[in-house]
């Protein structure tokens, strides 16, 4: 009977029909052009937040500018060496060494800065590219502490965990290496494209002839094996999913004999995904060979012009002025075309990753994009007193006595309402689509201290009623009051301070076992925590453990049994020490004979408290002060457990039924 | 354990053979390449001939063509090789996992067998790739580069030989002291991605408690964390690139003065000591043999961070399953009565770890039998070694009175139906998920077992009725839905012994009685093996088992045990308290 909302929200979506299969080549251009799209947006707020590093961005920027600078000089200066040292030396009887002795020196200092500023752009580079991905990551994480509950039923867990994982390390790549790889290959494409002009005006424009025939080829490869990473990621994503699917139900398979069924279906996927990856990774490992050699043709095709030009005696045009062809000039020029495609190479592997960094990308900004759960809730929780007349009045230490501030914005007085924990839900419909309603004119009154027990089938909409006690789903104004007050007044932090949960689905920290009931009070000292536990009877088998109370927990307390995770849970809520407890079905997964210990528990816990009991076992409902029993979002009946066996409806039929079989 | 992994590269031999081969012809060409380019510019551009700087370009062009073809060909063959490692690889993985036992699936957690399957796999493709690409470029390039540099002018080429050290040797310590750093930053991404993990599952517990401040804190220290580890490892790996450079530079200067003093003291003749052309040819081998060094360091890095993700791969490949079928197995099992004798077993396998403790069973074919008993009395270990998913530490399980043993397993496991505790769906249709239970199940067949289990009715309540589409893990219909959809498809199956672990829990009791009413009716003849919380599911049982710390403490008829056993007794009070004064 356990009614869990996330499975009724993501019905809707879920019960969809049959689906497709993955989608073929027509799907990746598709997937391709989306991005593209998305890319623009994208790409300027991952730059803004590179930018709060403006100062140590704009020193990366100079640093690879003298690196650009002190590479591209290095090889002008093969072409002086040659023309301007070496041939002129050959000439003299008595070779003069000391201008290349000049020449090497300045070189040397250039190289020195070079080094430098690239030592430097790395390091600076490397704190930007941490800093950015931490900031990212702290915001995500606080960001999804502030979605609703319906994100986290409508997005899986593995779905949300690989925007931690995947996603930020491909930005992690295209923030430290392609970004700067791609700014230092500009800028030396750019002090080469100088430097060519430097040399000759001719060879520059044949040079970008070719470039522009170059880019051509290489663009084509590159949109391919981009479709194709793309494809990667996606089939890998699938693979992922069926193998986490298989292996989590890998005992099912067994008990069905289901093994080469899942395999004949494994190896369908898995065939896919190397046929993509393969493609993928085929393009873009060719793209290398093809800049190289296309570099290499251009080389010759120069030389051959080049040494045209300088035989055939034509004049030569070049930022230096009008002047013959050198023979060091060709040298230079031939030089300088090698270190102008190699960057060009270089920009064109960046681009996958760029693909692949702007989608992960796209998914983390998707994810910091979700709105927030909405609070307009002003009426604050504070610590009151009773003063000598007997009216509360707000107050610093802990008294026990808690009283909701209510400030009045039509004559800006306050007034306190002491905290009781009444809950009235007053004809309330609700859904969680707008399609399908789940609760109907549900009408009830919990007084102070009173235990109200919600009974009925699964899918009768009794945990639904408690998600919107708790407001983990919000509905029009003044339908919920929460002692007199519209509960969506309240700030839904002081609201769930004031309430207790324990679910069905225990759920532990790694940690331990101290600081998991602390969880519930985080300044509770080690004696309330270890009293709150005696309170709920776990203060027996907590010193049977190893460590007793700092025994460490692992794996959501994989090595407790279901009952003693339980009893922490129980504890845990008991620490909190709130005035109202809701329990959704918190014994049914716990054999009766250790029911027996937790029940003890939980009594000794909802003495004096407003209590929502939610459970399948009858026998736990019994003493409640009201009974609701719930069928198809509606109350059906209600009364104490005497009125209600009197009464004989469907109450009765239920009670008897679990003994009695018709 | 490598030679474990390479057993995986099979129809990819070919590929992975052939990529490094076609590599070496694009090591020969590139190295050929300069030395056409030094005679271009040395006998051609140097001396005016035209016609031999034609010839030598024509030269270049066709070497580059067969440059361009090595290496395309060379890229195709390692990314197949690559591809197909990783494919195979994971193929592995799977068919080895379907070969476990229940034990051996317990000895690795679900989660690592994701992480092995996936991202393990994918790292050692990447270092496979690599090396297959560069373990033979790196060293041939350096190798030819320096011989070429050494046949153009040795004396010149020794400064090479003092390079080559200090680069190796700065390498070595950047990488010793990184590695170290970057093995911590990794134990903090799982650190990491626990706290997300604990966050997500338990977002109802930190939205209830109002922790989001407290866990934010605590993904800020860890994130704290990988920021200071992280960015201090990249600083470190922060020297290579000056490293190098400085290495280029220092060689490329010095090559400039002593290259200079030959060409002028031989007047620019290659015989007499070196030209200018040459001078060019050997800046370029300058970076050829550094780079070569640089690649050689990247694989390093690759097989270390890669050495992880091996050893645990091989820990799955390794695994034998413990479970077998026999030879000359029994292949038909005659009905479904059940006997334990004298049977006692241990997960660990240790005597004195007795999970079930010198159990003795007789169950007639056709009997529904309910068992008790509190958490961790070992119910489900009991029927688990029914189908044989796991084998008894000493005595003997017989079914249809034989051996458990002796049985083929899937013949076995196809007449004993199990609904697990912890049952599952699979992602896809109602129907494709019943017909689990039996591939060739007509619509009526299907239809008739859902009534059995109770469902039904609320499957014709969604609109696509059995088309309808179940999310991975069953998610989008409720635990007492999913519950009957396990037994609807366990009915399917026709079993001759059907055993529900607890697999009504979620259900409410008047639908659990329902279910119970119609396996009487529809499957008289199956033995019914019944684990309950409720004593009122066991109620019409002909013979119920209570069990208690690994042991049956008492078994008879549900009424025999109300006279005699104290403890059914004070269960059956527990839960039907108050009921007798009101009845």
């Amino acid at each position: 009977m356990s009614d869990n909302p996330s499975k009724q929200s993501a019905q809707p979506k879920g019960l969809s029909g049959p689906r497709r299969g993955p989608s073929g080549p027509m799907g990746i251009k598709q997937t391709a052009q989306t991005l593209k799209a998305l890319d623009r947006a994208t790409f300027s707020r991952l730059m803004q937040r590179i930018l709060v590093y403006k100062k140590q961005f704009v020193l990366v920027l100079v640093c690879i500018v003298l690196s650009a600078v002190a590479s591209v000089s290095s090889s002008l200066f093969l072409g002086r060496l040659i023309d301007h040292y070496i041939t002129p030396m050959l000439s003299q009887d008595v070779p003069d060494y000391a201008p290349l002795v000049r020449a090497l020196l300045i070189m040397a200092c250039i190289y020195l800065v070079g080094i430098t500023a690239g030592f430097l752009q790395n390091r600076i580079m490397a704190v930007i590219g941490q800093g950015v991905l931490k900031k990212i990551r702290d915001e995500m994480f606080a960001h999804m502490q502030t979605l609703p509950i319906r994100y986290f039923d409508t997005h899986s867990y593995g779905d949300i965990m690989s925007r931690y994982t995947n996603d930020t390390d491909t930005l992690r790549q295209l923030i430290t290496q392609s970004i700067p790889q791609m700014l230092s290959s500009l800028m030396t494409v750019l002090s080469v494209f100088v430097s060519m002009l430097i040399q000759s005006l001719w060879l520059t424009l044949i040079m970008l002839l070719f470039l522009v025939l170059m880019t051509r080829v290489t663009g084509k490869i590159v949109g391919k094996s981009g479709t194709y990473f793309v494809a990667q990621q996606k089939s890998l994503g699938e693979m992922n999913a069926y193998i986490e699917e298989m292996i989590n139900g890998q005992k099912v398979v067994k008990v069905f004999c289901h093994e080469e069924k899942t395999k004949e279906e494994f190896d369908l996927k898995n065939d896919h995904l190397f046929d993509v990856s393969s493609k993928a990774n085929i393009y873009s490992s060719i793209m290398g060979p093809i800049n190289n050699n296309f570099g290499y043709i251009i080389y010759a095709i120069l030389a051959i012009i080049g040494g045209a030009l300088a035989i055939g005696g034509v004049t030569n045009v070049s930022l230096r002025g009008i002047n013959t062809l050198t023979v060091g000039a060709i040298a230079s020029f031939l030089q300088l075309s090698r270190n102008f495609i190699m960057p060009i190479g270089q920009l064109s592997q960046q681009l996958n990753v760029i693909v692949m960094a702007m989608a992960g990308a796209g998914r983390i900004f998707q994810l910091l994009d979700e709105a927030p759960e909405t609070d307009q809730g002003y009426v604050t929780l504070v610590n009151a007193r009773r003063n000598g007349s007997g009216a509360l009045e707000e107050t610093k230490e802990r008294t026990g006595l808690w009283a909701w501030k209510h400030p009045h914005q039509a004559d800006g007085s306050v007034s306190y309402t002491e905290l009781k924990g009444e809950v009235t839900f007053d004809h309330v419909d609700f859904g969680y689509t707008d399609e399908k309603l789940v609760l109907h004119d549900i009408t009830l009154y919990a007084r102070q201290g009173q235990k109200v027990a919600l009974v009925g089938a699964t899918g009768a909409g009794k945990t639904t009623i408690t998600n919107l006690i708790n407001r983990f789903y919000d509905i029009a104004d003044g339908k919920v009051r929460y002692d007199e007050i519209n509960i969506n007044k309240i700030r839904k932090a002081d609201l769930r301070h004031s309430l207790g949960v324990i679910l069905q689905d225990v759920n532990l920290f790694t940690g331990t076992v101290m600081d998991n009931i602390r969880y519930g009070k985080l300044d509770a000292t080690d004696e309330e925590c270890i009293a709150a536990a005696k309170l709920v009877n776990a203060d027996s088998f907590i010193n049977m453990l190893p460590d007793g109370y700092n025994t460490v927990l692992e794996s959501d307390g994989a090595n407790l049994s279901q009952g003693q995770r339980q009893l922490l849970s129980i504890a845990r809520a008991a620490v909190a020490d709130p005035p109202v407890m809701i329990m959704d079905e918190a014994t049914s997964s716990i054999d009766t004979r250790t029911e027996a210990i937790v029940q003890k528990g939980m009594d000794a816990l909802m003495q004096g408290r407003t209590v929502f009991v939610i459970a399948h076992r009858l026998s736990t409902v019994q003493n409640a002060d009201v009974i609701m029993v719930l069928e198809d979002g509606r109350i059906i009946e209600r009364g104490t457990h005497a009125q209600l066996i009197e009464k004989k409806g469907k109450y009765y039929q239920l009670y008897t039924g679990a003994f009695e079989l018709e | 354990m490598v030679k474990k992994l390479l057993k995986s590269v099979r129809e990819y031999k070919k590929n992975a053979f052939l990529a490094p081969t076609l590599v070496l012809g694009e090591v020969v060409m590139e190295i050929l390449i300069p030395l056409l380019m030094a005679r271009m510019i040395d006998d051609g551009i140097q001396k005016q001939n035209l016609g031999f700087v034609a010839w030598m370009g024509l030269l270049l062009v066709l070497s580059s063509f067969v440059s361009l073809a090595f290496g395309v060909l060379a890229g195709k063959h390692a990314s197949i090789a690559g591809a197909g490692f990783a494919k195979n690889l994971r193929k592995d993985l799977f068919y080895k996992l379907q070969t476990f036992s229940f034990s051996n699936i317990d000895h690795f957690s679900s989660s690592s067998l994701v992480t092995r399957l996936t991202t393990d796999v994918s790292n050692v493709q990447n270092a496979y790739q690599m090396i297959i690409r560069t373990a033979v470029r790196a060293p041939f390039m350096m190798l030819f580069a320096m011989v070429a540099a050494f046949r153009i002018n040795a004396s010149l080429a020794l400064i090479f030989l003092g390079a080559v050290p200090v680069l190796a040797l700065g390498l070595f310590l950047i990488m010793g002291s990184a590695h170290k750093l970057f093995e911590k930053v990794f134990k903090t991404y799982d650190k990491l991605n626990l706290v997300v993990q604990e966050n997500v599952r338990g977002i109802r517990v930190v939205k209830s408690f109002v922790r989001e401040a407290h866990e934010n804190r605590k993904f800020g220290a860890v994130s704290d964390s990988i920021f200071r580890d992280f960015s201090r490892a990249e600083k470190i790996v922060a020297w290579n690139n000056p490293l190098m450079s400085f290495c280029v530079y220092a060689c490329m200067l010095l090559i400039s003065w002593f290259g200079a003093h030959l060409i002028v003291q031989s007047g620019n003749q290659a015989a007499a000591g070196m030209t200018t052309g040459q001078l060019l040819s050997m800046m370029s081998y300058t970076t050829m043999i550094l780079m070569s060094l640089m690649m050689v360091s990247f694989i390093v890095i690759m097989i270390t961070i890669s050495r992880a993700s091996m050893e645990r791969i091989s820990a799955v490949l390794e695994e034998e399953s413990q479970l077998h079928s026999p030879e000359n197995a029994v292949r038909k099992v005659a009905d479904g009565s059940i006997r334990f004798d004298h049977v006692s077993f241990s997960y660990s396998d240790d005597p004195e770890r007795l999970a079930l403790t010198d159990i003795c069973l007789d169950i007639p074919s056709g009997a529904t039998v309910g068992i008790l008993g509190g958490t961790g009395s070992s119910k489900s270990t009991l029927v688990q070694l029914i189908p044989r998913l796991y084998e008894a530490t000493s005595g003997r399980v017989l079914v249809g009175g034989v051996d458990v043993r002796d049985y083929d397993m899937e013949v076995l496991r196809d007449q004993v139906a199990m609904v697990l505790q912890k049952n599952v769906l699979f992602s896809g249709t109602i129907r494709d998920n019943l017909r689990w239970g039996d591939e060739n199940a007509t619509d009526e067949e299907i239809r008739k077992a859902c009534d059995a289990a109770c469902c039904s009715e609320f499957i014709s309540r969604f609109p696509q009725g059995y088309d309808t589409w179940i999310e991975q893990g069953g998610t989008n219909v409720s635990g007492g839905q999913r519950q009957r959809l396990c037994i609807a498809r366990a009915l399917l199956k026709k079993p001759k012994i059907l055993i529900l672990d607890d697999s009504t829990s979620a259900v409410d009791t008047h639908t659990d009685a329902q279910i119970r009413s119609a396996f009487r009716e529809s499957i008289p003849d199956t033995t019914k093996l019944i684990i309950a919380q409720r004593i009122a599911s066991v109620e019409d049982a002909d013979l119920v088992l209570l069990l208690d710390g690994g042991r049956i403490v008492a078994q008879g008829a549900p009424d025999e045990l109300m006279r005699t056993c104290s403890m059914y007794r004070e269960i059956a009070e527990s839960q039907r308290k108050g009921v007798r004064s009101n009845v």
